[in-house]
Order: C-alpha cells, then structure tokens, then sequence
C-alpha cells in the first residue's frame, strides 16, 4: 500500500451495480475496472488516448478508461462492455449487428467500438453515414477496414427503431 | 499497463483555495482540470507531480454565456460543452464547430479549453482561432485577478505567462458584429493538427470591401502567429484582396517561425498555408 497517501474512497455505479471501493488516486478507470473488478472486457492498447480500445461511457459519455482516472467516476455511472447485454444473455442490437456483418477479426478494438456507437446512437438515433465516421473517428481498428463497422452501426440503428 | 506514479488529489472550494494549494505545493504540485495533456505527461515521466489540485471541484467554473458584447466559457467548460452549446452554436458558430473537431470525443468529454490553452501545445486549434478573434482571458492568483490577450498569454511553445499560483478562470471571446466574416481551416493526418489558419474579417457593402482583417497560423510554428502585413494586405475591395492573397500568404509565412517536424518541413508548410489561406477566404465568402 502507498506509504502516506490515503486512499480515496470510491463510490460509483458499474453496469447498474452500485460499487464500493478504496483506490489510489492515480489509478486508472482501466486499472480499476480491470484488476480490482475483473471486468476485463475493457482494453488497453496505446495508452495515450487514440485508440479508442478502452472506452467505456461514464454518464453516457465516451473516455478513455487507460488515461481517465477511476477517482473521476465517483458517483457516476460506468458502462462497460460487459453491461451491454440484457440479463438473460440476449445480445445488445449492437453487438448482434457486429456478429451479423462481420465487424471484427481479433477483436481487440470491438469493446471500444460498440460503446463509442452506442454514445453516438443515444444521440442521434439514426446518423448519417458520414456522422458515423466522424464520430468513430477516434476508433482504430487494424483488421477490418472500418467498412463493415460502418454497416454494423447502421444496421444496430435500423434494429434500435423498430425495436422502440 | 503504464502506470502512473503516485500523487495526491486535493479538492478545493475556491479559486482563492486552489491558488493558495498551488502555493503551498510550488514544484511539487500541479492544477489539473480533464487531465488529458497532464496525466500522459506524467505517464511518460516527462513531468512528475506528487499533488495535482482539482479544479473541477471549485463551483461556477463550467458556465458558458453571452453578456455584454462577449462570450463567456468557464475555465473548466469541456471541448464537448463548448461543442453543443446552444449559446456558442448560436452566437459563434465558427468555434463550436472548431471545437467540434478537436480531437476524438473522448478527448473532447474531458479535456477543457483552459487546459488547452494552459498546456500550450503548439499544435493547438483553439488557440489559433482565439488569437485571430482577439479574445482574452481572465486569470486569478494569490495576487489578484488579471486579463490577458492571448499572444500575453502564450509566449512559447509550453510556455504560459501563469504565475504557478494562477488559474484561468474564463476565456472571453468578442462576439461577431453585423459584417464579419470569418473561418478556421485545419488540416490534419495524425493525431494533431499539422496546420490550422484562422480568418476574421470585418466586411462593408455587403462583403464587396474588407475593412479589417486579422490572421492567425498555427501548428506549423511554436506558438500561433499573426501578421500585421499580412493582414494589411487583406484590407481593400474584394477583387483586389482576392488578387493579394498568395502574397499575404508568403509575409505570413515569412513572419511565422516555421519548423521542420515530423508533420513536415517548414517549405510544406509554407505551401500549406498558401493553400489553406485561399481557402479560407473562399469559406468565409460562402456561395458568392
Ligand atoms: C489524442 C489527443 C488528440 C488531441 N488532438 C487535438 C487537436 O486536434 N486539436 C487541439 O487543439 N488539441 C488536441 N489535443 C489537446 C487537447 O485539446 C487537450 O489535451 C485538452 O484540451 C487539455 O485539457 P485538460 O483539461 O485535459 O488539461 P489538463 O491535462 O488537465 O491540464 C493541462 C495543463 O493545463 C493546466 N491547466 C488546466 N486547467 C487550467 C486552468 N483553468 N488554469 C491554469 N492552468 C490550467 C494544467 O496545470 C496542465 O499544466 C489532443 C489531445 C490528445 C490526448
Ligand atoms: S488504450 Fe486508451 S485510447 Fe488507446
Ligand atoms: S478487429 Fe482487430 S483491431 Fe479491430
């Protein structure tokens, strides 16, 4: 344990579970949800905020869980890959859709993506193709070529509506 | 996983607190508001900081509003706050769609105007605008408040003006009179700006006179840069103007300071502000 520095006590909301912690103060969102919560769904690839592998939404918005500090989730809620899905196991629209157009290889940047397209569709329900690519535009994915990404997001859309 | 070395996070209430906070900690201490530009800083053990003093925890720093001529952005409003403003979107459409561009939104959710301009980073897109619509910023230390524009503000690269106790408390930015015309032009293939220019000019008859300009380059240099000469040279009837532009563009090129970095020689970057001051001016006469 940090020798003088006091931990900081963490309360916050991860995929509606309420969630009580004490964290170091320079612990990362990432860190945290992590090894301390196993929520491993979340990666962490370059570290500096361009990736987009590790976004997860705090309050509905989109950060990067490697540089955002776990200390600035108190009292928000966070959503992690691994909230997206309904209890019974059923698939978000938005994953059903990445599995339907084949929007991912490895994988590794598939977390980030979903999330980053649920902000975006929270927002605008039915985005233009070119909002799509402007607002996933801080999303690298090195497998896929973005295109079937783009599709994947439109299709989630489509289903999001008629499902409302 | 890079970790970052251990600090303490302190909680001010007021301006008047943070500032003597900063005081108290001097070297070892730091402000931190989205932590975007700090916290990688600090990861990569460029800077080390065993107190950062937040910010954010101070009230009345995020407000956004038009009053008196002026906009007013709080010294902890968000690239994203700024960006979906009603107030800014309305009043000065140019820097909400700026700001609409600054970096990915995960960025923009956390990282603010203020630590924007507070970094200095020469690859800065609010700062070029800023400089060419002359706003100013408010400041406050143990010693007092302050106003300063932004050339006082920036005077290097990484470089403020800020005594360390010092806080910018809100950016003022003039709003736009009947007869402005303005744009801001990036361009861009990495994770910043390679270059970004910035066009505000004060039009009569109907946009057929420009009676005073002002331009700004940014990226391409250590600090953003006006040009007096330039901008004489941008002052006439349209035609003529239109006639100066490859030579405004060579003085301001001249005057700027450019480097040679990765994002490309100073000569590219001389091309590039040809390029992008054309079109700027085209912008700012949309459909004519
Ligand atoms: C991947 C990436 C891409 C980016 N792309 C762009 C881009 O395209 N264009 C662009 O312009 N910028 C870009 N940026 C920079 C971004 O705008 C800044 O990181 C952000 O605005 C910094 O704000 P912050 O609140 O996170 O500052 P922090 O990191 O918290 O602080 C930065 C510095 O400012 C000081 N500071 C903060 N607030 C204040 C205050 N109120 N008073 C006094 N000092 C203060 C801090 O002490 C610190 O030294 C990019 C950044 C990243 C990481
Ligand atoms: S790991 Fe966080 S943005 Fe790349
Ligand atoms: S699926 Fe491999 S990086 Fe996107």
């Amino acid at each position: 344990m940090s020798e003088g520095i006091p931990l900081f006590p963490l309360s916050f909301e991860v995929n509606g579970r309420a969630v009580e912690l004490e964290i170091e103060p320079q612990e990362s969102l990432a860190e945290v949800l992590r090894n301390r919560l196993n929520l491993t769904g979340t990666k962490v690839s370059c570290e500096v905020q361009v990736c987009g592998a590790c976004t997860v939404l705090v309050d509905g918005l989109p950060v990067s869980a490697c540089t955002f500090l776990a200390y600035e989730a108190r009292n928000k809620k966070v959503l992690t890959i691994e909230g997206l899905a309904a209890p019974d196991g059923t698939l978000h629209p938005l994953q059903q859709a990445f599995v339907d157009e084949s929007a991912f290889q490895c994988g590794f940047c598939t977390p980030g993506m979903i999330l980053a397209a649920r902000a975006l569709l929270e927002e605008r329900p039915l985005p233009t193709e070119e909002e799509i690519r402007a607002s996933m535009d801080g999303n690298i994915c090195r497998c896929t070529g973005y295109l079937p990404i783009v599709h994947a997001i439109q299709k989630a859309a489509q289903a999001l509506r008629s499902r409302s | 996983m890079m970790p970052l070395r251990r600090f303490r996070i302190h909680q001010p209430g007021t301006i008047a607190e943070a500032a003597e906070m900063l005081a108290h900690f001097g070297e070892s201490g730091r402000l931190y508001a989205g932590g975007t530009e700090l916290l990688l800083a600090m990861k990569h053990d460029v800077l080390r900081f065993e107190h950062l003093v937040d910010v954010k925890t101070v009230p009345g720093l995020a407000g956004i509003e038009a009053n008196g001529g002026w906009l007013r952005i709080g010294g902890v409003a968000t690239h994203r706050s700024i960006e979906i403003s009603p107030v800014v979107r309305q009043r000065l459409p140019l820097f909400a769609e700026m700001e609409a561009k600054v970096a990915n939104g995960r960025v923009r959710a956390t990282g603010t105007l203020a630590g924007n301009l507070c970094f200095a980073e020469p690859h800065s897109d609010p700062a070029t605008l800023l400089l060419a619509l002359e706003a100013r910023v408010r400041v406050e230390g143990r010693s007092g408040p302050r106003t300063l524009t932004i050339q006082e503000l920036i005077p290097g690269a990484y470089q403020t003006s800020l005594a360390s106790d010092e806080i910018l408390t809100a950016v003022e930015i003039p709003l736009p009179k009947n007869g402005q015309r303005a744009s801001y032009l990036k361009f861009q293939v990495h994770e910043r700006p390679t270059l970004g220019l910035a066009l505000v000019m004060e039009t009569q008859d109907r946009g057929q006179a420009i009676a005073t300009a002002r331009v700004a380059v940014g990226c391409v240099c250590p600090f953003p840069r006006r040009s007096r000469q330039a901008e004489s040279l941008l002052v006439g009837d349209r035609p003529q103007v239109e006639r100066n532009l490859s030579q405004a563009a060579e003085v301001l090129a001249d005057e700027a300071d450019l480097i040679d970095d990765l994002e490309g020689g100073a000569d590219y970057k001389r091309h590039l502000i040809s390029v992008f001051l054309k079109r700027a001016f085209a912008c700012a006469f949309p459909g004519r």
